[in-house]
């Protein structure tokens, strides 16, 4: 059942402690078991993936990291337990989750959608350096910042929703399905500032049903099917697996 | 004409007396998506309170609104944590159903203390001028300026200020809001606080113009203000501000031109007629779909 079986393809030494550790996680939602006991680590620094089919659980894996749903098992982060924590004030232990379909507020500007997530932050000073940096990844936010950004196009969407994880400066970023409904050159750019905020020194979990763009820029991988890891190593081992091959990259 | 001046002062009067009170479900209503239907009786409480308050530390008026508001607002906080959070994942219907028994509660707990009308003592010094043969009262002064102090005050709070930001991010999706790093509960019960002291000033104010009270004054004029709410557009803080002044409008100029009994038939009518047309109000918007 869980992880702890499968090869750790951790690249690091046995005896650093994980940024995040996932114990014999198990989440249901009513009687529907969605995630069944799984196990699995973040180093800081790293792009772990999570991939696997829709409805495997990645999703709920994450809404449980982040505090929203109840679970049993345990989830480490810098080796304090979150299993008590509310989902407001993880964010501000350091994880921010950029939620699935954007989770922006339609009806704030762009400019009080980034404020928003600064809510749990008393140093004002490097606020304002964070605007600066979040305006300079993504120009068309500044650009935008006073207009209401339910009349944002999709792709502009989900910059602001990376924009506002940033902005509350997070160690740590969990990010759900950034690439849905985007044309595929959309896709790319996200994909790419993925890569740079985690150069920029975010650890990164990505959870994906593309799987493809996915393992390219992931140091770790885990496939998830039904609520358990089924299989786990790097992102260019898992991209020539035949198993993964069969099943997420078409064959 | 000048009789039209008149009644257009009074209209004002009354107007941001039910606008107040409409800012209450308004508030409610935009972050649960429920109608507080208790809101009425908190208004008559938010009276009694005044009156308590004035009898006990003679105090002058503002102190005295001061005092109800807080005490409606943690009131109004008490019953959102006690009667309507155990409910927030139950369909709406309980949670209305809930907030109607609050309201028959509170009625009649204040009936064991208070079982007969009681007369309010005067807290303003009302001095009345006769300008161009309309008379204005300081009371309807104070009171018109008043509602429009605190209502500019609320719109500064929800449009300007962090919370009123977070006001309305739990508006639209208040699953979301605690990836912000905001806590939803906190943000309920401030809006409950506000929106419920609201209510409180109101109560104070009506019963200096209109100053004897009772434990069902709260029924009829908070129908009147969940109009106000729903013609505005309900969950809209402009909305209900101007749904209390059309509606204190359309009922002073009935009574000043038709019979006084056809008061509430033209105001019921009036939303009646205006939902057929308008069914989000004035300035509602169909709430967004969810994706």
């Amino acid at each position: 059942m869980s992880a702890a079986s499968l090869p750790t393809s951790s690249p690091r030494s046995d005896d650093q402690i994980p940024l995040l550790a996932v114990r014999d996680l198990v989440i249901s939602y009513g009687n529907i078991l969605a995630v069944k006991g799984i196990s699995f680590d973040v180093y800081e620094g790293e792009i772990v993936t999570l991939i696997g089919a829709n409805g495997a659980g990645k999703s709920t894996t994450l809404r449980g990291i982040s505090g929203l749903v109840p679970y049993s098992g345990d989830i480490w982060y810098q080796g304090q337990s979150l299993r008590r924590v509310p989902a407001d004030q993880i964010v501000g232990r350091g994880i921010a989750q950029v939620p699935e379909g954007r989770g922006i507020f339609g009806n704030l500007t762009v400019l009080e959608n980034l404020k928003l997530a600064t809510w749990q932050r008393k140093d004002k000073g490097a606020i304002a350096d964070d605007y600066e940096r979040v305006f300079k990844i993504f120009p068309r936010l500044q650009e935008r910042q006073s207009q209401l950004s339910g009349t944002l196009s999709g792709g502009e969407q989900q910059m602001l929703a990376v924009g506002r994880a940033l902005m509350s400066r997070a160690k740590m970023m969990l990010l759900d399905e950034p690439s849905m409904g985007l044309a595929p050159v959309l896709v790319r750019d996200i994909f790419q500032v993925v890569q740079e905020i985690n150069r920029q020194g975010t650890t990164v979990l990505l959870v994906e049903q593309n799987a493809n763009m996915a393992l390219r820029v992931a140091s770790r991988a885990y496939v998830l099917e039904t609520g358990t890891i089924t299989l786990a190593g790097t992102g260019e081992e898992l991209l020539k697996d035949p198993r993964v091959r069969e099943a997420y990259l078409g064959g | 004409m000048i009789y039209i001046l008149q009644q257009s002062l009074n209209a004002l009067q009354l107007g941001s007396i039910y606008a107040l009170i409409a800012l209450g479900y308004t508030m409610v209503y935009g972050i649960l998506t429920m109608i507080n239907f208790a809101h009425g009786d908190l208004f008559m409480v938010g009276a009694f309170f005044g009156f308590m308050a004035a009898l006990a530390f003679k105090l002058p008026f503002i102190p005295t609104l001061l005092i109800s508001m807080i005490g409606v607002g943690l009131l109004g906080v008490a019953i959102e944590r006690v009667a309507y959070k155990p409910l927030r994942q139950a369909p709406r219907v309980s949670a209305i159903i809930t907030a109607l028994g609050v309201g028959i509660f509170l009625e009649n707990l204040t009936l064991v203390f208070y079982p007969y009308p009681q007369s309010v003592p005067q807290l303003l010094q009302n001095i009345t001028w006769t300008i161009g043969g309309v008379t204005v009262s300081s009371l309807q002064i104070i009171i018109i300026l008043m509602s429009l102090g605190l209502m500019v005050l609320l719109d500064f709070i929800v449009r300007r200020t962090m919370v009123g930001m977070a006001m309305r991010a739990v508006s639209w999706d208040k699953t979301i809001v605690p990836l912000m790093g905001v806590p939803v509960n906190l943000v309920i019960s401030i809006t409950f606080a506000i929106g419920t002291s609201l209510g409180g000033a109101a109560g104070v104010m009506y019963s200096q113009a209109f100053p004897v009270i009772d434990p069902y004054m709260g029924i009829m004029i908070g129908w009147k203000a969940f109009i106000s709410a729903v013609v505005g557009g309900i969950g809209n803080i402009r909305g209900a501000m101007i749904g209390g002044f059309i509606l204190g409008g359309v009922e002073i100029m009935v009574a000043a031109f038709l019979p006084s009994t056809y008061r509430d038939f033209v105001a019921f009518t009036l939303l009646l007629v205006l939902l057929i047309f308008r069914p989000y109000g004035i300035l509602g918007q169909p709430r967004p779909q969810k994706v």
